[in-house]
């Protein structure tokens, strides 16, 4: 587990984590000559359009066929390459899952997945175009590491250590804006939970465009004389198995929020470790197995009280 | 580049030598599949002049020394479940003792049903489900493009395995790109695990289909080393194309009692027939 400084101004300036994301990349790939990118006609949506200017004979756009692309990422790896495989991750886990499992999981292949847009950040594109199962799938996939980053400073910091990891990743990187909520000092820690505030009544276990909100929600509780601990998991998997017994031990409860189902994915994790390890109070937030209705993302999160007023209620639950 | 093939005074020896190993490869597999009681003889059988010639006749660049070297070729073997020739030419090349081959599919071994690259040296993808070798060998190629390096990325797919939509993606990959670099050979042997071929799902017009998805296609008989050293010795076959390699080959070649039967996709043979093989392809196993 670290600990970090958050910073979370009244009127906060929001970010789109893919300019992090693009501008880590192009540092990188001016650095190291085997660093590439391989697109599924995403060149826009994966925010690469000056990573092509810059290194036109590094990226590969595959067209539209994502099984693919993922197999050419395997490829380029066993070629000496680091290539980033970058498409919207609805399309990118769902319709290549065989290839993620077989060509990366089960080959170790030192390939990056950046999961772009996740989560319901196509809003009104509907379900087609939300990629609510990412999570569940990519945890269970032997070798797969799973990254999601909770704001710009975090996911550059993803980046920047994803060049030396020596295996196969899948980062999910947001699109819908987020406030700096790091440090820009932050060190990236593989494997551990972030403490982004200090808490010992209740804990909110969360990641990716959620960690702003449970901030919020701990901010309402704090009102209320309780103390929430927030903990980032932005390493889904390794989970941090450490900080999660911690949070059992030294709190009433754990709620756990994710921007997709309910089942399977952080709050599964976070499930299987407590049920095995030190049984705990919960509550696992999430879409409760169903497709989202029409509707921005900002509606749906708060249609599925994903925000700060759901994750303080869930919390009163475990401390009443 | 391989010289093979260029001194014509060594051909007819080399060819002479090349089916026996071709022979020899097809003995070795059909024991392992018989001390398994499971595999996929019929395709390893179709596929072992190809593998003979691409390994054990100079094509392919690679050092069983120091299998990850950089400057190798990468050979795919996307129709994984046809391991046990693949293994039997990777220990006849000398990338693991041949012995070894005794503990193919038992507990624990190195020898998994279908090819491990993390177990096994000289493996260079995982392979099984169908369609995911031409993706990765396009990688592999372009890799080589990025790098400015003159290694060749081969792959050897089934016929039935082009069925998999995820080959044509490939396909297209590799012509957008002018992959030279890139060539695909297809095992045709006409059956797949259920049915022949165009009983199943129609392949023909199978050499049209490569050339209009922008492949320098040749068709060649897939149980003539002279003729496998000789096309594989001069690729690609046009500068500035991937080059598909359609080699026609039978399902179970070289024991009469398995040509062209779709129930030897994965028929395994009895001790018998292990002996009737043995006459029939003129070699020894003695691992």
């Amino acid at each position: 587990m670290s600990n970090a400084t958050t910073t979370v101004a009244a009127e906060p300036r929001l970010y789109d984590c893919r300019q992090a994301y693009a501008q880590v990349l192009e540092e990188m790939a001016a650095r190291d000559p085997r660093v590439c990118a391989v697109i599924n006609d995403s060149l826009s949506s994966a925010n690469l359009k000056n990573f092509k200017a810059l290194y036109p004979e590094r990226l590969v756009n595959v067209g539209i066929a994502e099984q693919n692309m993922v197999g050419v990422g395997c490829g380029l790896a066993n070629g000496g390459m680091v290539p980033y495989v970058c498409g919207a991750s609805c399309f990118l886990t769902g319709r290549a899952t065989e290839q993620v499992k077989v060509d990366l999981g089960y080959s170790k292949s030192n390939v990056r997945l950046c999961g772009m847009s996740p989560g319901m950040a196509y809003g009104q594109l509907g379900p087609t175009h939300h990629s609510i199962e990412d999570q569940a799938w990519m945890r269970v996939i032997p070798n797969l590491v799973v990254i999601v980053p909770c704001d710009p400073i975090e996911t550059a910091a993803v980046l920047r250590y994803s060049l030396d990891h020596v295996g196969p990743m899948f980062l999910r990187i947001a699109r819908m804006p987020v406030p700096q909520l790091l440090d820009a000092n932050y060190k990236f820690q593989f494997g551990k939970a972030v403490t982004m505030r200090a808490g010992n009544d209740v804990t909110i276990a969360t990641n990716g465009v959620l960690v702003c909100r449970a901030l919020e929600a701990a901010e309402r509780l704090a009102v209320r004389g309780i103390q929430a601990r927030v903990l980032n998991i932005s390493t889904l998997k390794p989970l941090d198995t450490e900080a999660i017994l911690d949070a059992a031990r030294t709190t009433r409860g754990i709620v756990t929020a994710e921007e997709g189902l309910a089942a399977g994915g952080l709050g599964g994790a976070i499930a299987e470790v407590l049920a095995q390890h030190h049984p705990a109070p919960m509550r696992i937030l999430g879409l409760p197995d169903v497709f989202a209705p029409t509707g921005n993302i900002e509606f749906l999160l708060n249609h599925f009280r994903l925000n700060a007023e759901g994750m303080e209620a869930a919390a009163l639950e475990l401390v009443q | 580049m391989s010289d093979a093939g260029k001194d014509e005074t060594l051909v007819p020896a080399q060819i002479d030598m090349l089916r026996r190993q071709a022979n020899w490869i097809r003995l070795s597999a059909m024991t392992m599949t018989h001390r398994a009681r499971l595999g996929h003889t019929g395709g390893d059988l179709s596929a072992a002049d190809i593998l003979a010639v691409l390994y054990l006749g100079g094509i392919l660049k690679i050092d069983p020394a120091q299998p990850q070297w950089p400057q190798r070729d990468r050979f795919i073997l996307s129709k994984g479940h046809c391991s046990a020739a693949f293994y039997s030419v990777l220990a006849k090349r000398g990338f693991f003792p041949e012995t070894q081959l005794r503990t193919h599919m038992e507990p624990l071994s190195m020898l998994n049903g279908h090819p491990d690259r993390n177990k096994l040296p000289g493996v260079e993808a995982n392979t099984g489900p169908l369609g995911h070798g031409l993706p990765i060998a396009v990688g592999a190629a372009l890799a080589a493009r990025m790098r400015g390096e003159s290694w060749r990325a081969f792959v050897l797919t089934g016929d039935g395995e082009l069925q998999e939509g995820s080959n044509w993606e490939a396909a297209m990959t590799a012509q957008h790109y002018n992959l030279d670099n890139l060539t695909v050979i297809v095992d045709r042997n006409r059956i797949q695990q259920g049915d022949f071929t165009e009983n199943t799902l129609r392949m023909e017009p199978l050499a049209e289909r490569w050339r209009s998805f922008g492949f320098a296609v040749v068709e060649i008989d897939g149980h003539d080393p002279a003729a496998l050293l000789e096309r594989f010795s001069h690729l690609p076959i046009e500068p500035g194309k991937p080059s598909c390699i359609i080699a026609n080959t039978i399902k179970g070649k070289g024991v009469s009692f398995a040509e062209n039967k779709p129930a030897w996709h994965h028929g395994v043979p009895t001790a018998e027939q292990l002996e009737e093989a043995k006459k029939q392809l003129n070699v020894e196993v003695t691992w």
